[in-house]
């Protein structure tokens, strides 16, 4: 399969991308790893003009911990963040979502922002980022703009970005006391995107009850998406098999799938709500492990 | 579209071409270079036939752009032997009966390069995972495991030599 034709740029500076995509406003495409872009473009789904390649720019890449947030350069592959929350099991959670994404030749070149700005449904970021109530970090030449994940997945690779930004940074707050996360999906085969997959951050208040909640549930809708009704069944809660099980079950209710080669509706409303069960088992025993 | 100019070093050799933009890395090694060790089996990202190293990174030949490589070091299966020597990878793959048709096999060695540089001493779930994004439809992969085992046990072997040579100089 062969690209459409377009033209190529690799600004040396991130002022010069934004520059470029001001002046060709809606015709040009950033590239970044290309493991979601050339795929479309070979498929011929995506057909822009010029695509601009973000590999010269200098920063937005690598991760910075400062007292509020973990701060993840949007060119960081899946492959870095995978050894960073790797070192020391101190990201468990994070080690699970970038070290199950695609296969090692896909997490070695594809980005976290790359990944983000492609929306695909069934995603494995924006379900952890939806669940974390990650910021991302939007960047034009008149300046910089934060949206929370919650609300930046608007359809099937449909996001808030517009056309003259470029995601830089994605923020994730820091871990309050007694939270824990987990991720927890299925796939058909070795590599392939979820059937189901559900991210779960819960966090303990002192007396033991479930202070807040977060779920993202991914490749059961348009668009991954945070499954509130779950999180509102889980607050004040004592953690129990019983109150996963109503948190799973307005999982699947909350879910939107479509039949596919993956399975039929009912089948993989089931799984987002075994998904989220089996999350909220892990991330309450990492919460409560953690202090 | 204008062509763009590039460079890059392909198994140590400096090439240069003007590609189109949209030319995929995989054709630039095949086509313009002739190296047709690198395959294309899939063409979507999935089947890692076409697996070759970026700057030392295994990555997908058929879902890199040629400009994208442009300033990169490439290596792919013809750049594995020593002359008429086999790279332990290869060997492998032929002491073990790693491969029935051999489609798979540039990518499968060029991944399990990969993985050994990062890990030399892999359990077998952790080949098993390395090559997850390398299919093969004929052995069922019990034997490129093997192979893969084979070389790993080589490599660290020969790795040592040098350790206990300087050992002996240092006594």
């Amino acid at each position: 399969m062969i690209p459409p034709q377009f033209d190529y740029v690799r600004p040396s500076s991130l002022d010069d991308a934004l520059r470029i995509l001001t002046e060709r406003e809606g015709e040009a495409k950033l590239l970044a790893g290309g493991y979601s872009l050339i795929p479309l473009l070979k498929l011929r789904l995506a057909q822009p003009g010029l695509l601009v390649d973000l590999r010269d720019v200098g920063g937005m890449a690598g991760i910075v911990h400062s007292d509020d947030w973990i701060s993840i350069g949007a060119r960081t592959t899946h492959a870095e963040i995978h050894a960073h929350a790797s070192e020391g099991d101190k990201l468990p959670f994070l080690a699970e979502v970038a070290g199950g994404i695609g296969d090692p030749q896909v997490r070695n070149w594809g980005t976290i922002g790359g990944s983000v700005a492609h929306a695909d449904p069934a995603s494995d970021w924006s379900a952890a980022l939806i669940a974390l109530r990650a910021d991302i970090v939007c960047r034009s030449t008149t300046g910089e703009r934060v949206v929370n994940a919650r609300e930046f997945f608007l359809d099937t690779f449909v996001t808030a970005l517009e056309p003259t930004e470029v995601i830089t940074e994605i923020r994730i707050p820091r871990r309050p006391r007694h939270a824990g996360a987990a991720y927890d999906m299925l796939e058909r085969k070795a590599g392939d995107f979820s059937t189901a997959g559900s991210a779960a951050v819960i966090q303990l208040a002192d007396d033991g009850t479930i202070a807040k909640a977060g779920i993202g549930l991914t490749g059961v809708a348009e668009t991954p998406f945070a499954v509130t009704d779950a999180e509102a069944a889980l607050t004040g809660q004592r953690p129990s098999e019983e109150v996963f099980r109503a948190a799973g079950a307005a999982a699947g209710a909350q879910s939107r799938p479509v039949s596919d080669v993956r399975g039929p509706v009912e089948y993989k409303r089931a799984m987002a709500a075994e998904m989220t069960v089996r999350a909220l088992r892990r991330a309450t025993q990492r919460a409560m492990a953690y202090g | 579209m204008t062509t763009q100019h590039i460079s890059l070093t392909v198994n140590g050799e400096t090439r240069e071409a003007d590609v189109e933009p949209r030319l995929l890395l995989v054709h630039l090694i095949r086509d313009v270079f002739g190296l047709t060790g690198t395959h294309i089996g899939c063409d979507t990202s999935h089947c890692g036939a076409c697996t070759v190293h970026v700057n030392g990174t295994s990555a997908k030949a058929c879902t890199m752009l040629a400009v994208q490589a442009d300033g990169t070091a490439i290596k792919t299966i013809e750049g594995m032997a020593d002359g008429a020597t086999l790279h332990p990878l290869q060997q492998g793959f032929w002491d073990q009966h790693g491969l029935q048709c051999g489609f798979c096999t540039p990518g499968m060695i060029m991944q399990a390069a990969s993985l050994l540089a990062e890990n030399p001493d892999p359990s077998e779930a952790e080949i098993r995972e390395g090559i997850s994004g390398n299919l093969c439809r004929c052995t069922g992969y019990v034997n490129i495991v093997k192979a893969i085992q084979q070389a790993a046990g080589e490599m660290r072997a020969a790795a040592e030599v040098p350790a206990d040579q300087a050992a002996a100089a240092a006594s």
